[in-house]
């Protein structure tokens, strides 16, 4: 690329970028699709845009497919614009892994006019993320922040690991349930007790809706006994419009509960460190697979794992000592023995 | 890796065929695109619904008689606002020469009546994109 051509390039992101600092829609959808497709703009963006994100409450919210979480999303974003804040969101769905197409389909529950509120809607495909699920999402929500976006919302669908952690990066996250949920075996099994801050039995228009939330409480009484938060349960019903302003008062009650004792800082400096965790690790394996792993020698190994001359694991630290080589020590500790 | 192509997909009006926008959705979406799925909507919040999306491609189904006046909105509106690079496809029941008049005056980059195959309407959004 020309030099001249770059320079070009990176005036029109810093235009990009000043727009969405002021808000402009149109500039923060095209910021979110280059850092969601790993544009090589990617760190630039990142790096102008971080200083001015922070300020968001930032609004998890999973749960299994078809519970009523947009419905739901829908109604608390009328209700946040009504108290005047500017709300965004991000719906995530899964994405078919035969094509790596998806068909997005939470847009088709918010009725709230943007004449009236001012929210800012984006869907997202789970299998286009570009080193994962958890890093798009949170690249996309920190860019709706500092676009002026005050609360954050973020809808995944409760079915694998990647969502579940999506939810685990919000400051108080949502688990929506319905009285089809199953018994608490299965709610304990998908991994959604120990992540909740708020539960939400929706559809209780619906026979079942009290007995799931009896064994919800059931679990949390054992389960949160010493725990300072103890998630609240609440009962909704998007079609009969019942509990919903009691769970938008819910949500505020922990949001009180983050504002002391310093538990909303304990919280994002946790999530913070787990960020960085992760991104070493992406860091060093992507200087691994580019630089240092030859492919002969990984062939190699191959052949002799094949012929069982030598276990996988083995023959992985046997890659990982020769190249720590010199290190005497580390190669004790990271021994193929 | 490549931007895979986002199309928003909407019914227009108060339009209440649903299965023939959907299916074509379905397909796309095997295509290896990402389709955001509207429903159904005016023009105001389709424009809106695409510069949020980003979207590249908008898909307008008609079936009630109002595509001469709700089609042409849509496409005035996203060059209003910014959004003049989307190609915005219609589908649906219609006069043959009123889909020629959408194509050669307002702006439609294409028209698909009823017995268009699905192999023509996916070539022809992946066509487009490739143009510009
Ligand atoms: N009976 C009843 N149906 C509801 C209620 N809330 C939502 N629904 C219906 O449940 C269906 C799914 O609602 P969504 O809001 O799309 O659910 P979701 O959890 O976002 O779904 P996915 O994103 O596909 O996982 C829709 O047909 C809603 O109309 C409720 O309180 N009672
Ligand atoms: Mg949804």
């Amino acid at each position: 690329m020309s030099q001249k051509n770059r320079r070009k390039i990176m005036v029109d992101i810093d235009t990009l970028i000043e727009k969405s600092l002021q808000g402009e829609k149109l500039a923060t959808a095209r910021l979110i699709s280059m850092v969601e497709r790993g544009d090589q703009q990617t760190p630039y963006i990142l790096e102008k845009m971080y200083p001015h994100s922070g300020n968001a409450y930032y609004i998890g919210m999973t749960g299994p497919p078809g519970a009523g979480k947009s419905t739901i999303v829908n109604k608390l974003v009328k209700l946040f614009c009504k108290s005047s804040y500017r709300v965004g969101v991000i719906a995530v769905d899964p994405s078919s892994p035969f094509s790596g197409g998806a068909l997005l389909g939470d847009r088709i529950r918010m009725n709230a006019k943007s004449q009236t509120y001012d929210y800012f809607f984006r869907s997202m495909s789970a299998g286009r993320a570009m080193g994962g699920l958890s890093r798009t999402t949170k690249e996309a929500s920190r860019i709706l922040d500092a676009s002026g976006r005050q609360i954050v919302i973020i809808e995944t669908v409760g079915v694998g690991q990647s969502e579940l952690d999506v939810a685990k990066a919000t400051d108080t996250v949502l688990v929506i349930l319905t009285p089809e949920s199953g018994d608490h075996i299965q709610i304990m099994k998908a991994g959604l007790l120990e992540i909740a801050d708020i539960f939400v039995v929706n559809k209780s228009d619906r026979p079942g809706a009290e007995n799931i939330a009896h064994s919800v409480r059931g679990m949390l009484d054992r389960r949160h006994a010493r725990l300072q938060w103890r998630p609240h349960v609440f009962m909704t019903s998007t079609l009969m419009n019942k509990g919903i302003n009691e769970l938008h008062e819910g949500i505020w009650t922990h949001h009180r509960y983050l504002q002391q004792n310093g538990n909303l800082e304990k919280r994002r400096k946790f999530q913070i460190k787990e960020e960085l965790q992760q991104r070493i690790e992406t860091e060093l394996s992507d200087i691994l697979w580019q630089h240092i792993i030859d492919d002969e020698k990984i062939e190699q190994l191959v052949a002799e794992v094949w012929l069982h001359k030598i276990s996988p694991l083995n023959a992985a630290r046997k890659i990982v000592a020769e190249w720590l080589g010199k290190g005497k020590i580390i190669q004790k500790t990271f021994s193929t023995k | 890796m490549n931007r895979r192509i986002r199309v928003l997909m909407a019914k227009l009006g108060l339009d209440i065929h649903w299965r023939g926008v959907y299916l074509v959705s379905e397909f796309l979406k095997e295509a290896g695109m990402e389709v955001v799925y509207l429903g159904n909507s005016f023009p105001e919040q389709i424009v809106e619904a695409a510069i949020e999306e980003d979207a590249d491609v908008v898909g307008l189904s008609t079936l009630s008689g109002n595509h001469m006046t709700l089609g042409p909105k849509v496409v005035k509106l996203l060059k209003e606002k910014g959004m003049g690079h989307v190609k915005v496809f219609m589908g649906g029941v219609m006069p043959p020469k009123d889909a020629v008049k959408l194509e050669a005056e307002h702006g439609i980059h294409k028209v698909y009546l009823p017995d268009t195959s699905m192999e023509t309407i996916i070539e022809g959004i992946k066509s487009s994109m490739r143009d510009s």
